[in-house]
């Protein structure tokens, strides 16, 4: 039998392989997937709340569609602002992007 | 069956993000991270909520990982594939792995109490989508026009410079 806990562990398991990712990585690109993989831990995560706990409501799956809904807005602007900066620095290696640091 | 069916989708979810997070080249990153959305449209099936999963093979597959190969493509960082990870990796290996632990011992030590799926009809979806949800479905709709607007501002060629 299959519970909510199983669906949590590997949402968990995949928002962390995420974090890695974000913290660890160099190049633009690869931190937006790995941003893609946390917000698709997230969505696991609300639509197994909202298909094991919530008979009737099923608010968790209406904030999973706004969470893609966001998620598609969050990569068209955030490669508009990675080509911005490889025209700019001629690098997407965020090492570099340093420019705004104190 | 079922247990079978899960534990294939939970392989090809955490096999396709550690592909994600330790490849080198950037296009495999992308063809890694496909597979892993396809393994979460397949745990969505696995939750009863086909529409979902619909909409998640539109989106996610059909349109930001192409964006994201549009992209990788014009920054020509595939002709750079070894831009290998930072110096604090192994710090952010512990930071992961401490995350994982941590959010592990949460849902163990308190459980939910889950007496199986529910399945959800589409057309009540769609109703309470558009009458109890329609204030934030129309701010979903203003916040994708100011971000293609941005994205359009953001990206296009400098006139003046040229």
């Amino acid at each position: 039998m299959i519970t909510l806990v199983h669906f949590q562990i590997v949402s968990a398991a995949l928002f962390s392989i995420g974090l890695y990712g974000v913290m660890a990585r160099r190049s633009a690109i690869l931190i937006l997937m790995s941003i893609e993989l946390m917000l698709n831990a997230v969505n696991i995560n609300l639509v197994a709340v909202a298909s094991f706990l919530d008979p009737d409501r099923f608010a968790g799956i209406i904030i999973a569609i706004f969470v893609i809904t966001v998620a598609a807005a969050e990569i068209g602007l955030a490669l508009a602002i990675v080509l911005r900066m490889f025209r700019n620095r001629a690098t997407i290696n965020v090492d570099h992007m340093d420019l705004m640091k104190w | 069956m079922t247990w079978l069916v899960f534990t294939v989708l939970s392989g090809i979810i955490v096999g396709g993000g550690l592909g994600v997070v330790t490849t080198r080249n950037v296009v495999h990153a992308a063809l890694f991270l496909l597979v892993s959305l396809m393994g979460v449209a397949g745990f969505y099936v696995l939750l009863l909520s086909e529409f979902l999963a619909v909409v998640q093979i539109f989106i996610y597959v059909g349109a930001i990982v192409i964006v994201l190969l549009f992209g990788i493509m014009l920054t020509r960082s595939s002709e750079y594939p070894r831009i290998a990870d930072n110096e604090q990796w192994p710090v952010a290996v512990i930071m992961s792995l401490g995350f994982f632990t941590l959010l592990g011992l949460a849902l163990f030590t308190y459980p939910n109490v889950s007496d199986g799926r529910n399945d959800v009809a589409m057309a009540i979806l769609g109703k309470s989508l558009f009458t109890d949800w329609a204030l934030p479905f129309e701010i979903a709709s203003i916040l994708l026009l100011i971000a293609l607007v941005g994205a359009v501002v953001l990206a296009r060629e400098d006139r003046k410079s040229q």
